[in-house]
């Protein structure tokens, strides 16, 4: 037996060829996270201490600047997504699912930005 | 219509704890709680884009004594999740799959996000 609708066997269109974006994506992150995250914590352990002074010349190295900013989108994009998972597996009400969405998708658009923007600050500021 | 109330699937509570279902589960609770790091992540670097003197309070606030638990409970998320996103990876690949594989795979987790949270605390956080 067919799982097919006699619609689309009519239609002949078979699948829509989509659907798998948020699957996708959530991998893809989580490869990229894996050198970055473990960068990041290898660059945790290199610093010599987290004073401004040696915190802001380690984030005004071009290399750290740009590696902090790749990092900050993937982990936002990853965290985004898999907390959208978990809202979606185990809120029921519907209209608390929903707000709760907007929330976390605005809450990680805004840790997005705030994270871009102080790498850059720092990245294009004065020398400490 | 009044609602039947019929019995329900037997549920969590009534399913023995496999290493399957928790390490699956504290993948999740691990990711959520790392979601909470990227926000503390974001604090600190919007407080050293602020100026020595708004880094330094921020610096004041996030170096407490007590946060130290904190900060090695984040490393045992990172860890945790890091080294079981790599076994969900390979599960992707279709490899794995066995009982005796990913029974192995899964104790293989919990040893290295032990050990590498026991490493990193001592050489970063104490």
């Amino acid at each position: 037996m067919s799982v097919v609708s006699p619609l689309n066997r009519v239609l002949g269109l078979g699948s829509a060829k989509d659907g798998v974006e948020h699957w996708w994506a959530q991998r893809l992150t989580a490869v990229a996270l894996l050198p970055l995250g473990l960068w990041l914590v290898a660059a945790s352990i290199g610093l010599d201490d987290f004073g401004y002074a040696s915190v802001v010349e380690w984030m005004q190295a071009p290399m750290n600047s740009v590696l902090l900013l790749l990092t900050m989108l993937a982990l936002t994009y990853h965290s985004a997504l898999g907390v959208q998972m978990v809202i979606e597996d185990y809120v029921g009400a519907k209209g608390l699912k929903i707000a709760l969405l907007m929330l976390i998708t605005f809450a990680h658009l805004a840790v997005a930005v705030t994270g871009v923007f102080a790498i850059l600050k720092v990245a294009f500021g004065a020398a400490a | 219509m009044d609602r039947v109330e019929r019995p329900l699937s037997p549920h969590l509570q009534i399913y023995r704890p496999q290493i399957t279902s928790v390490l699956s589960i504290v993948h999740r609770a691990t990711g959520v709680t790392l979601s909470l790091g990227v926000l503390l992540l974001a604090y600190w670097l919007i407080a050293a884009a602020s100026g020595e003197q708004a880094y330094d309070q921020a610096q004041q606030l996030l170096s407490g004594g007590w946060l130290k638990i904190l900060y090695a409970g984040l490393a045992f998320c990172f860890f945790y999740h890091l080294a079981n996103g790599v076994r969900h990876l390979i599960w992707d690949l279709g490899l794995g799959l066995e009982p005796e594989q990913y029974q192995a795979s899964g104790w293989a987790v919990i040893v290295f996000a032990a050990a590498a949270t026991a490493a990193y605390s001592l050489l970063v956080i104490v």
